[in-house]
């Protein structure tokens, strides 16, 4: 577009607010995330405690995760509508390869490292189709989906297979009197900043700025997408893991609720969804501000049948006010 | 101008149909009519087929209004559809509360609501320039929680015998009054896009908005009314659906979310914009029923069903709208 070459020269001067956006493109959606907080302690002051917080992220740990595996393909232009199917998937593979092969640690350990397979498998079958098969992303991996739900009913026709006593009880439980979940979230936090540092992550962002200009410098734009899937399958597996962990239990169509909110997440945590430009500390961020949005439509004390509407508008608010402030400063 | 685009300048005329997307579809559409005759004897039985019609013309009125939105360009894709189609089948169900008397009534407030609707997205991607796939997902959001909202105030409601006859008896030469209908509206967009100022506008904006706009065209006027017509469009198709159900239940309209785009896709027309035509996306939505409908004549297990369609899906894409090969 025009305005980006008439900007561009003025980017270094921009000051401010502006300079601030332009280097952490996550600065509104961590205001919302802080009013959000705040405003959940006003209504619930136990929903800010230690406690509150934790059962929090145990719950959306799964959707952060999702939305983290979203911002790679996103990145570089594409789109995962087949991220919740793959969760499905991975869901009931780990559970039915843990449970048959006898549901202690090693089996535990084992069925981890097949869902992570499971995953990169189904990313890897997206890429193939979406980068080096040329077919439209939105399409293309929403055939993917059906065929991904199709194999998860196949593996598992009917939901309830309970998971190993062993893997929920970790997950929900603690070590060294601290939750597990928390060194879960350490554990992303220093796996994010490496990827962050990657030559992936820069060529991704390249080849979702300008594809062509990063063809034309030499960069092998169709596996760097497939690479881009591949790690959103890695991603959608390690969802899959928690949300097992949450729910301690197997269902062929858990994941697929979950596929919209990631793209919500997202967008709500300010990267662009034309590619080229976002962090996955906004996508961590926007499933934290889902997440909130819900607790709080709870705490101030919504009828339960306009909660869901409530959280919808109030969803819908943010994803607009987001998009706007962060044009507003871009420019 | 004479390097004009030949699909800026589409006139509507005989080689239209021969267009190749088309073609690809009508013959798929055959084949598989073969084949689930050959799988299951009657599956191509005049009756078979005609309700086979009644189906693809639900989600071939629903991809009609995601047509227009995405022939606009700038990644238009309406994903708020699923939920329109839900809500005006319960606003339709309670409007006329099994009684032929409230027919008008009920139609009159589907489309109003369908328009409102889709105002409230056109207005959001114009005026506030948010993405068309943000804009729409949030109001699918939305549209859900007022279902929530709907559905615990009053029952759900019962579809007029009228309506319910309209949509599935004979009414004219032994066809039902919904395959009527979807062939009106099949002519009415060919001249829409092909004869009509609005249709020109739809092409220039889809594939060149800055130049459309250079030319004076109301761009975001018109990005606004597309809009309001894909609203209004899967309006329609929820009161349909009501009189092919008799009663509506939860999130019924989610199944065309995403397929009203795939039957766009399968008609030729490009998610970039500014090509394509109406014509195709019949075919497209007719092609994509009679491909599920095989799938559930075959004595397979759900999982088997949806495997095959996702591969199936996949394969008949290769046929059309692959992105072009990067060159340097």
């Amino acid at each position: 577009m025009t305005t980006d070459l008439v900007a561009a020269p003025h980017k270094r001067q921009a000051h401010g607010l502006k300079r601030a956006i332009e280097r952490f493109p996550f600065l509104p959606a961590l205001i919302i995330l802080v009013a959000l907080l705040v405003l959940n302690g006003v209504y619930q002051p136990r929903s800010v405690s230690f406690v509150g917080i934790t059962g929090l992220v145990k719950t959306y740990l799964a959707l952060m995760l999702l939305a983290v595996a979203q911002t790679y393909v996103i990145y570089a232009g594409d789109i995962d509508l087949s991220a919740g199917a793959i969760v499905s998937l991975v869901n009931v593979t780990i559970i039915t390869a843990m449970t048959a092969l006898g549901g202690d640690t090693g089996a535990v350990i084992a069925g981890l490292g097949i869902g992570l397979a499971v995953g990169l498998a189904c990313g890897v079958v997206n890429g193939i189709v979406v980068a080096a098969l040329r077919l439209q992303a939105i399409v293309a991996t929403f055939a993917t989906s059906i065929f991904f739900t199709g194999l998860a009913l196949y593996v598992m026709p009917v939901a309830g297979t309970p998971a190993p006593t062993a893997f929920w009880r970790t997950y929900g439980g603690r070590i060294l009197d601290i939750p597990f979940v928390l060194y879960a979230v350490i554990i992303l936090a220093v796996l994010l900043v490496v990827l962050a540092r990657t030559k992936l992550a820069v060529r991704l962002l390249s080849v979702g700025d300008d594809q062509q200009a990063a063809y034309q410098s030499g960069l092998p734009v169709t596996r760097i997408r497939l690479q881009g899937y591949a790690l959103c399958g890695l991603f959608a597996a390690l969802a899959a893991f928690c949300i097992t962990g949450d729910t301690a239990s197997g269902d062929p169509l858990v994941g697929g609720k979950m596929t919209l909110n990631s793209v919500a997440a997202v967008v709500l945590g300010g990267t662009a969804l034309a590619g080229g430009f976002g962090t996955v500390t906004g996508s961590v961020i926007g499933a934290l501000i889902i997440g909130l949005i819900g607790s709080l439509v709870f705490f101030v004390g919504t009828p339960s049948e306009w909660q869901n509407l409530v959280q919808g508008v109030a969803i819908l608010m943010a994803l607009m006010a987001g998009i706007l402030v962060g044009r507003r400063a871009r420019r | 101008m004479s390097t004009v685009e030949p699909t800026a300048t589409k006139r509507f005329s005989f080689m239209d149909i021969l267009k190749a997307p088309l073609l690809i579809a009508i013959a798929l559409i055959i084949a598989l009519l073969l084949l689930g005759e050959y799988l299951s004897p009657g599956f191509a039985s005049g009756q078979q087929i005609l309700r086979l019609l009644i189906v693809a013309a639900l989600m071939g009125i629903v991809a009609a209004g995601q047509n227009l939105v995405i022939l606009g360009g700038r990644e238009g894709i309406d994903l708020s559809v699923g939920g329109v189609v839900s809500l005006a089948a319960i606003i339709a169900g309670n409007l006329m509360g099994g009684e032929n008397s409230g027919i008008v009534l009920a139609i009159l407030g589907c489309l109003a609501a369908g328009a409102i609707v889709g105002a409230i997205n056109g207005i959001g991607v114009t005026l506030l320039r948010i993405p068309p796939l943000v804009m729409t997902l949030g109001m699918l959001g939305v549209l859900q929680g007022l279902l929530v909202v709907i559905r615990n105030g009053i029952p759900s409601g019962r579809a007029a015998p009228g309506l319910s006859q309209f949509v599935t008896q004979p009414v004219f030469l032994g066809l039902p009054g919904i395959i009527w209908l979807w062939i009106v509206i099949g002519l009415a967009m060919a001249f829409l896009l092909g004869r009509t100022m609005l249709g020109y506008r739809i092409y220039a904006i889809g594939s060149n908005e800055q130049a459309a706009f250079m030319a004076g065209m109301p761009v975001k006027t018109t990005r606004i009314l597309l809009f309001v017509l894909s609203g209004m469009f899967a309006a329609i198709a929820g009161i349909c659906l009501l009189g092919y159900t008799g009663s509506s239940f939860a999130n019924v309209g989610e199944q065309y979310m995403l397929p009203s785009i795939i039957a766009v896709v399968f008609g030729g027309t490009a998610l970039s914009g500014g090509k394509g035509g109406y014509t195709g996306t019949m075919a497209g939505a007719t092609l994509l029923t009679v491909l599920q409908s095989i799938l559930t004549t075959v004595n397979i297990d759900e999982s088997g069903r949806q495997m095959v369609f996702g591969a199936t899906l996949l394969l008949l894409m290769l046929f059309y709208g692959r992105g072009k090969a990067l060159r340097a």
